[in-house]
Parts: structure tokens; C-alpha cells; sequence
């Protein structure tokens, strides 16, 4: 549809105005707001993914394309609430404790939301209490966890431990991510799954949700 | 001392030091702890690690303000302190060395992006940079180095905050490079002869890179820079890719693998050669080895 072959392209060009307009003009015309999430805001961050993924754009592209997304996405809010529309899983992330860095963390909320999932964002220098306790609270199917130093990663073994300890690990799956994390780290630690770049992060949160 | 700058203009190469952060966690700094909370509380360790790298041959020695600007520290409650935790770091240093090397003040980014990608005006930023360097000025610095940058915009903001704190001080600004299938880019995407080109004209004396890959593709990154100009060029590899060995980061490149590719540096036509994460006093002492021996 033509309409929302717009909103995915003014959300790949980051125009945040125009896809909220677009998006208010798409419900106005009655389209279903799954389908305006699905074919508009989803279709034009799927582009923006694979371009980043190839190096074709970069982070300042992503941010703006991101933007635009947020613009739709609280045009379409009420509306997925009303016709309940089911996304596609419940992510909890956030960057490990003592780890202040959080473009990879940000990065990797904006292609799941851009997935259709819910994300809930618990920020920077995260206790690993607080990962469980808000997954276990909000019933996520998925925690995901970032570290960029060396140092701050051991706190995502604590998560898993604290998962086991608490009898919900297998129930609720981790994923960990960033600069020095490795697979072979998510092994030794026993995290579900390692998200190499945002790109593969979005890919391994969705086998995990359908597991 | 002849200043830093005339040097590296009359074609000598000079030998930077190698981490700080990694020897700071072996001296017992916890992770996730502010670094340069250690100025306050630990200074002999700072003079004690100044005086390692200079004993290894080292003639710039850095400064432990990679996150003493203001916009940083304030993410540890420190901000007000900007002050005495810069100079606090700049008289370790001149303790350890005096004056028979430079002291060169080592800044890195603010932790902010800027807008319309990010939520930060670059005046916040500016004035953040400007802070730290007029703290670190006031005691007396031979050089400054904005490292690890990954945004050449704010990398420009910090070169002429520098400069407009301090017009005649030495400025060393080097980015961190990531290889793609289309080259070489920071992670926002700039490339190595914009960012030559951006920075120069911003006002570093000095240009490069620093951190992110070990020394092979820094010669790469060295002969890109090259390539885009006559610009003095700086580069200080990690010593390679971390990876874990019950829980500890293991950077893979010896003092012997690095220093034998000191020539592929200086054939590119480095001006300053130092270390990043992962490299220790170890790693110069054997740059050293390389550097004097090419020399003679």
C-alpha cells in the first residue's frame, strides 16, 4: 500500500514529522494498526537494520530512524492496545552493573522494539536483582544484557545463577552482548544465546520467544 | 626539554606509554569504579605506573583523566571535583618524570551524543572539555590527547575547546576504527581521511588512532592516514582482541609480536607510537628495543 510504502521510507530517512503524520493519516484511512505497524513502522526498520548491518549506514542513521519509529509507534499505541494486537514477546534489557556504556544496549532496544517486541529498558549499571525481579514481575520471556568492559561482564553470570537459584531459569532465557562478550563466554556462563551485533541479537531474542 | 611538536616537525619519532586502566586493575581498582577517583585517593599509584612507563623508555607519559571531564565524573557524583582530580593526576606524573618527559593530559569522550542523534547540545560538551582543560592547564601540561574518540563532531568540539582554552598547546586527537567490508569507520561512521582532514582543520597538531584493534590493522589505519595528508600522525594499538580466561581479559599480542611490526609503523610515517589497552611497560620497553635499533 502506498501510504505505508511512505512511512517506511520517511522513517528510513530519520524524518520523525512525517511518519507521525503519515501514521495519524494511515489510521484516519482506517487501515488496521497491525498493519500500519507491520507494513509501515517494521518494513522500514527491517531496511535500516540490514543497511547498518552492512555498513551502508551507521549508528547516527539508526538513531534517527529510530526517532521516527517512536514518532509511529505512540500514534499506534492506543491502537494495539485497543485491538489487541499481541507483539511479538516481552524483553527485558539493560546494560550490567558498574557499566555505564549504553549505545549497544540502546541500539539493540531499538531493532527489537523495530521487531515488534516490548522492551522493557531498564537503563545502565543494572543490579542483577533488578534484571529477575522486573523479568519475573512483568512475566518476560527473555532477559537481555550488555557489557562493553571486561570488568562488568562477570555480573551477567550472577543473573544466570540468580535465575537458577529463583527455579526460573529455562523459563525466562538470557541473552548477553557487547565488545569483549563472546559465545563461548554465554557457554561458560550458561546465558541462552550471545547476540553478535544487533542484527543477530534481534534473530536469537526471536528463536528464544518462540522456544 | 625541546618542545613536543618541533620534534615530531624535524621527522623524530617519539615513544608514547602503554595502558593505564590495565594496570590500575591489577593495582587493585575495582571494576566498575571510577578510575580517576584514584587521583584523589591514590595518587603514588599513578606516580608509581608514570615512573614504570618512563623507565621503560617512554618520553609521553598520560595522564589518568580519561574520564575527568565534567559530563563524565558526574556519573559517579564527582563533578564538583573536576578540579583537583586533573590536577591531582598532572603532578603525579610530574612527579614521576620531572622534566625529562612530557606530560601529556589524556581525555576521552563525554559519554554523550550529541543532537539530533543524541540528546546533547554540543555547547554542554564544549563547555565540559573546556572545564577539564583549564584544570588541567592551570597545573602545567606539555600536551593533550583526545582519545578513543568515535564521533568526529564532538571530536572537533574537544580539539577546538582545547585550543581556545590553550591556542598553544600541543593537541593529539585520535578516533577508533572499526574494519567493515567497505573499510575502515568509526562506529558513526566516519572515515579516516574525513576525519584527517575534519580534525586538521579543527586545529590538532597530531591526528590518528588509538585502541579498538590490535597493531597489524593499526598499520593499515596508519597508511590510510597517510594517504590523506602530511599531518603528524599518532597510533596506539591494544595489544590485539581480548579474550577470557577465567574471567580475565587475556590480550593476545606479546611485547616481541608488536614490537616487530614498530617498522611497518615507521615506514608509514608515525610520529608517535604508544600502546592501548592490553599493551604494559613491557610493551614499550620492547618498542624501545625496535625504535633505537632502527634508528642506529
Amino acid at each position: 500500500m502506498e501510504l505505508l510504502n511512505q512511512i517506511a521510507t520517511s522513517l528510513q530517512e530519520g524524518d520523525d514529522a512525517r511518519v507521525g503524520e503519515l501514521t495519524r493519516k494511515a489510521v484516519a484511512e482506517k487501515i488496521p494498526a497491525r498493519q500500519i505497524l507491520d507494513e509501515g513502522l517494521v518494513a522500514g526498520m527491517n531496511v535500516v537494520g540490514s543497511l547498518f548491518r552492512d555498513h551502508e549506514i551507521f549508528l547516527p542513521d539508526v538513531l534517527l530512524a529510530a526517532r521516527a519509529m517512536y514518532a509511529g509507534l505512540d500514534v499506534l499505541k492506543p491502537m494495539l492496545v485497543s485491538e489487541n494486537v499481541p507483539t511479538a514477546g516481552k524483553i527485558v534489557i539493560g546494560t550490567v552493573q558498574g557499566d555505564l556504556h549504553d549505545i549497544g544496549k540502546n541500539l539493540v532496544g531499538i531493532m527489537l522494539r523495530g521487531a515488534g517486541f516490548e522492551v522493557i529498558d531498564l537503563g545502565n549499571d543494572v543490579a542483577p536483582e533488578k534484571f529477575v525481579e522486573t523479568a519475573t514481575r512483568e512475566n518476560a520471556q527473555v532477559i537481555g544484557m550488555s557489557a562493553l568492559l571486561t570488568t562488568t561482564m562477570t555480573g551477567m553470570q550472577r543473573v544466570v545463577e540468580l535465575l537458577d537459584a529463583k527455579g526460573q531459569r529455562g523459563r525466562i532465557k538470557t541473552i548477553i552482548g557487547g565488545a569483549p562478550v563472546t559465545a563461548e563466554y554465554a557457554r561458560e556462563i550458561g546465558a541462552d544465546a550471545f547476540g553478535f551485533d544487533a542484527a543477530s541479537a534481534v534473530e536469537r531474542v526471536k528463536e528464544l520467544a518462540a522456544q | 626539554m625541546r618542545p613536543l611538536l618541533d620534534r615530531i616537525q624535524q621527522s623524530e619519532v617519539l615513544l608514547a606509554d602503554g595502558a593505564m586502566g590495565t594496570l590500575l586493575l591489577g593495582a587493585g581498582l575495582k571494576p566498575g569504579g571510577c578510575p580517576e577517583s584514584l587521583n584523589l585517593d591514590r595518587p603514588e599509584l599513578l606516580e608509581e605506573i608514570a615512573r614504570k612507563y618512563f623507565d621503560a623508555g617512554a618520553e609521553i607519559i598520560q595522564t589518568n583523566t580519561f574520564g575527568a571531564a565534567p559530563l563524565k565524573l558526574a556519573a559517579y557524583g564527582l563533578a564538583d571535583r573536576t578540579e583537583e582530580i586533573n590536577r591531582s593526576a598532572v603532578l603525579a606524573v610530574r612527579r614521576a618524570v620531572g622534566d625529562k618527559a612530557y606530560v601529556c593530559a589524556c581525555c576521552g569522550p563525554s559519554g554523550k551524543l550529541l543532537k539530533p542523534y543524541g540528546d546533547t547540545e554540543p555547547g554542554v560538551i564544549a563547555q565540559s572539555f573546556e572545564r577539564q582543560l583549564r584544570a588541567l592547564t592551570a597545573v602545567g601540561i606539555d600536551a593533550v590527547n583526545f582519545e578513543t574518540m568515535i564521533d568526529l563532531s564532538e571530536a572537533e568540539i574537544a580539539v577546538r575547546a582545547a585550543k581556545s582554552v590553550a591556542p598553544d598547546l600541543t593537541v593529539v586527537a585520535t578516533m577508533t576504527f572499526q574494519p567493515t567490508r567497505r573499510g575502515l569507520f568509526t562506529i558513526m561512521g566516519n572515515t579516516i581521511a574525513e576525519t584527517a582532514r575534519r580534525l586538521t582543520a579543527a586545529g590538532a597538531d597530531v591526528v590518528g588512532s588509538n585502541c579498538g584493534s590490535g597493531i597489524e590493522l593499526m598499520v593499515e589505519i596508519a597508511r590510510e592516514f597517510r594517504k590523506a595528508g602530511t599531518m603528524p600522525v599518532s597510533i596506539r594499538p591494544n595489544a590485539g582482541i581480548p579474550h577470557l580466561v577465567g574471567g580475565q581479559p587475556v590480550y593476545p599480542e606479546t611485547p616481541e609480536f608488536m614490537a616487530a611490526r614498530i617498522p611497518d609503523l615507521l615506514s608509514a610515517g608515525v610520529s608517535i607510537i604508544g600502546g592501548c589497552c592490553g599493551t604494559t611497560p613491557e610493551h614499550i620497553r620492547a618498542f624501545r628495543t625496535a625504535l633505537d635499533s632502527l634508528r642506529s
